[in-house]
């Protein structure tokens, strides 16, 4: 009896609560950074070594003479490469803790929390942490022109922040006052405006740029799918240890 | 004692409740310092280390 006491005092509810946050979080975030940090090494990286060229002017846009479309950027870098999967699996653990918590919040107050929809959970994460910002600070090439790095951060922070309530207001409370709300919080900081810089001066082609952006915005689709449905998975299998 | 049976219950709740909202908020808290260490610190040696999955992420980066 005096045994059973002990361990219902060790692992009080909001213990037990944190450690299945945070276990399936990190589970989550591993797995699906691993999966993700493969996709932005073939999609994404290609792509980013191309423009490199031209940021170090080893290629010059509009130079003396035309330059091919096509060029090497193969090979494996093991230290900058293997650094990328690694902070890739750090960046989406720190995504996972968000959205698991938030499931966690969600399903004290009545939501089901399953594999299906953790994909539609993890595709409002998309919109709020990837989607929102770049509508007005679109994934940036190396090398592009831009305003100061940390009014861009304040304003990528506060964005996202507003979107990702705003995505709450939507999935529950649908009503009249929360969806004029979510519009509202979606609409103000493009209103407000990002920070912007006062001139161009990127070396790098739009091509490149564009196909830049395109390819992180659509890994990202990718990445936050698989992140919502392993972090559903996760949460609701440390619910049956528990 | 019905009546207090069922108020402990509805006690219970509302503090099991509590403890679960705190939990998260200290998750969610633990997350943003994460992504911001990942993402958004820029030491010199976290940048470089970080810059391809900065691009690739969306996050402002120079």
């Amino acid at each position: 009896m005096l045994h059973t006491t002990c361990v219902t005092q060790l692992a009080s509810p909001a213990t037990k609560m944190f450690a299945r946050i945070v276990t399936s979080a990190l589970f989550a975030g591993a797995t699906a950074g691993l999966l993700i940090a493969l996709l932005q090494y073939a999609f994404v990286q290609p792509v980013l070594l191309h423009a490199e060229l031209y940021e170090t002017g080893n290629l010059v846009h509009f130079g003396a003479a035309p330059i091919s479309a096509i060029q090497d950027v193969s090979g494996f870098d093991p230290m900058r490469d293997l650094l990328s999967v690694l902070f890739t699996m750090l960046t989406y653990c720190g995504y996972a803790m968000i959205l698991v918590a938030l499931m966690g919040v969600a399903e004290e107050r009545g939501a089901d929390i399953t594999l299906r929809n953790g994909m539609i959970w993890g595709l409002m994460g998309f919109i709020a942490a990837h989607l929102a910002p770049a509508f007005s600070l679109p994934p940036e090439v190396p090398g592009v022109a831009a305003a100061d790095v940390l009014l861009r951060q304040y304003w990528w922070f506060a964005t996202v922040a507003t979107a990702a309530i705003a995505m709450w207001l939507i999935a529950f409370h649908f009503t009249m006052v929360g969806l004029g709300a979510a519009i509202v919080l979606l609409l103000l900081p493009h209103i407000i405006g990002a920070p912007q810089p006062a001139e161009f001066t990127g070396p790098v082609p739009t091509e490149i740029g564009a196909l830049f952006a395109s390819r992180a915005l659509s890994v990202g689709l990718a990445a936050w799918v698989i992140l919502g449905a392993f972090c559903a998975y996760f949460w609701t299998k440390e619910g049956e240890v528990a | 004692m019905k009546t207090t049976a069922a108020t402990m219950t509805l006690e219970d709740q509302a503090s099991a409740s509590r403890t679960g909202l705190a939990s998260a908020f200290f998750a969610l808290i633990l997350g943003v310092g994460i992504i911001a260490v990942t993402g958004h610190v820029q030491a010199a040696a976290l940048h470089d280390a970080a810059h391809d999955v900065r691009h690739a992420t969306g996050f402002p980066c120079h």
